[in-house]
């Protein structure tokens, strides 16, 4: 059950995106996002999708396999959609009881709808083109300035790498652990939400006890080898900016220009 | 004085209750001598509970004594300053492969630990070249810890420790959850390391056939250290190693038993092609 959630996982393929620098996906990914709230007009979205599709061809994930992260946010998605229709007063075209649909509506629901979908589409391709690590080192690199207030950029990123190695590692183990109960009788299937809540107590408990002593062995292990966090630490695998990594930044400046060009004095 | 030494060393562990008054005392380790040489291959047997991974954790200042001193590398594990040099002397490792392996890759992991030193990039690379390689890992380097076995990841955990060029290496356990093909393994990684690099070993284990090739052997009850030598000087007293309650090699039990019978075989016979030839003779 929880491992059938494709959103968000990395795709390994080799690809010019994915070779990029992890700090060029980041801010790539955080300008791509806001500049789909700069406009107000289709040719905007014109030109983002233009882009959006250009990278998707280029990191040769198959359109399907990122489509299918989008069923994961389907919900919300409509409502969003018909919150906008409904709910936006102007020149009403129909209407039926306590509903109305305005001309105003349908366009900001169409709106809302295409940003929705290239910023979840936009997001999940970075995390389908960058390894977990590699995502970690980029947020530690980009988020480095705040170190010097005082905000713990390293020991948060050290957090999330090791959550990652452990997830797989506490799934096999719940995995385990409900077996071993459904096999002295444990029902966790059938009942309401009370009794399947309250049948996850045999299975939460042990897997905290066992989360803990991991977490106490880590410490141990990590501190043995001379962990004392990221003051004076290097690194194996430091990041650097290459060739096409700049022309990768240039790329992104290109689509905000013609994005700007476009929106403001050629098609209105 | 040795690689690793220490003197009258004295643990307790002290319970307290709610209000933090004392509430019983644990002594662990009770006044332990033991010196270690440069080269040495040592291995610590012991019933459970008798303190084998407390006196382990003091060699890598993961404790400090409650009395006594321990010195590794000539440096005393209670001052503050000789911490990180303590710990890059004798690395150790531990008995669950899963709770230390820190990074997703396993190139990484061993990097870890030079990492954390300081040490240039690109001899951090040279460095985990080496050590994969000492440990028999290389081809693995590039894969995820999670899809190896029991045995490959406590060989990655070594390699993680030998890329820290220590000295000595402490290993608390490490085939305790392993199958015996990879107790095999990471066995006889141990004594390569132990001949061609001459690392200094200091192996804990509960298997009586892992401290056959040891130089020494050291029995710990109740805390205490209680026999110390050869392992054919301490295999051959069958019945003080029973009340230690350890199990005794089966050729060596089998060779004692026909011995006491009045059979002429010698004392202290290790491994089978050993029973053989002696039963030869008869
Ligand atoms: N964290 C702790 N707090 C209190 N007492 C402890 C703690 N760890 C160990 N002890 C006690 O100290 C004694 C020695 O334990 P230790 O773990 O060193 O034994 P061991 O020889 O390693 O045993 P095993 O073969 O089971 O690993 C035991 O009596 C144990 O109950
Ligand atoms: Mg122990």
């Amino acid at each position: 059950m929880i491992r059938d959630i494709t959103i968000g996982q990395y795709y390994p393929v080799d690809s010019v995106i994915h070779r990029l620098d992890p700090r060029v996906k980041l801010m790539g990914t955080l300008i791509y996002i806001i500049s789909l709230f700069l406009f107000k007009s289709f040719t905007g979205y014109l030109v983002a999708l233009v882009f959006l599709g250009a990278v998707i061809k280029l990191s040769r994930v198959p359109l399907g396999y990122i489509l299918r992260g989008l069923k994961a946010v389907i919900v919300l998605l409509f409502f969003t959609i018909g919150f906008n229709i409904f709910l936006t007063p102007g020149q009403v075209i129909w209407q039926a009881w306590v509903f109305k649909i305005t001309r105003e509506g349908l366009r900001s629901g169409a709106f809302m709808g295409i940003r929705l979908i290239f910023l979840i589409v936009g997001s999940s391709l970075m995390t389908f083109t960058t390894t977990p690590n590699h995502l970690t080192d980029g947020l530690e690199r980009l988020l480095g300035p705040f170190k010097r207030l005082h905000m713990p950029v390293h020991e948060v990123s050290m957090m999330m790498s090791i959550a990652l190695r452990f997830i797989p590692i506490l799934l096999e183990e719940t995995d385990k652990i409900m077996k071993a109960q459904s096999a002295r009788g444990a029902d966790f299937e059938s009942g309401g939400l009370i009794k399947k809540a309250k049948s996850l107590v045999p299975l939460l408990v042990p897997l905290f006890v066992s989360a803990f002593r991991r977490a106490n062995d880590l410490a141990m292990a990590m501190e043995a080898r001379c962990y004392r966090g990221g003051e004076g630490r290097t690194k194996m695998k430091p990041l650097k900016y290459g060739r096409r990594d700049y022309i990768a930044y240039g790329m992104i400046a290109l689509y905000l220009g013609a994005l700007f060009l476009i929106t403001r004095y050629l098609w209105k | 004085m040795g690689i690793v030494d220490t003197r009258k060393l004295v643990f307790e562990y002290i319970r307290r209750d709610e209000e933090g008054n004392v509430e019983g005392i644990n002594r662990a380790v009770d006044e332990v001598d033991i010196c270690v040489e440069k080269g040495e291959f040592i291995a610590v047997l012991g019933h459970n509970g008798s303190g084998k991974s407390t006196l382990a954790k003091h060699l890598n200042a993961i404790l400090m004594p409650t009395e006594g001193t321990v010195w590794v590398g000539g440096m005393d594990t209670a001052e503050e300053e000789n911490l990180w040099n303590i710990r890059q002397t004798a690395g150790m490792v531990f008995q669950n492969p899963d709770n230390q392996i820190i990074a997703n890759v396993v190139e990484e992991d061993v990097g870890f630990g030079p990492e954390n030193i300081g040490v240039p990039t690109e001899e951090i690379w040279q460095r985990v070249e080496e050590s994969l390689k000492a440990v028999g890992m290389y081809e693995y380097r590039a894969h995820s810890p999670n899809r190896l076995s029991g045995g490959q990841k406590q060989r990655v955990a070594i390699a993680g420790i030998m890329a820290m060029k220590p000295e000595c290496i402490v290993l608390d356990e490490p085939t305790a959850m392993l199958d015996p093909n990879g107790r095999k393994e990471v066995i006889r990684t141990i004594r390569q390391l132990n001949q061609q690099e001459n690392v200094t070993i200091i192996l804990i284990t509960h298997y009586m056939e892992e401290v056959i090739h040891a130089d020494r052997v050291i029995v710990m009850d109740g805390g205490r250290v209680v026999m110390q030598g050869t392992p054919r000087e301490v295999f051959s007293q069958v019945e003080l190693l029973k009340k230690y309650r350890l199990d005794v090699p089966q050729v060596t039990l089998l060779a004692y038993e026909l011995k006491k019978k009045g059979l002429p075989i010698r004392d202290g016979i290790l491994s089978i092609p050993e029973f053989v030839e002696e039963i030869a003779k008869l």
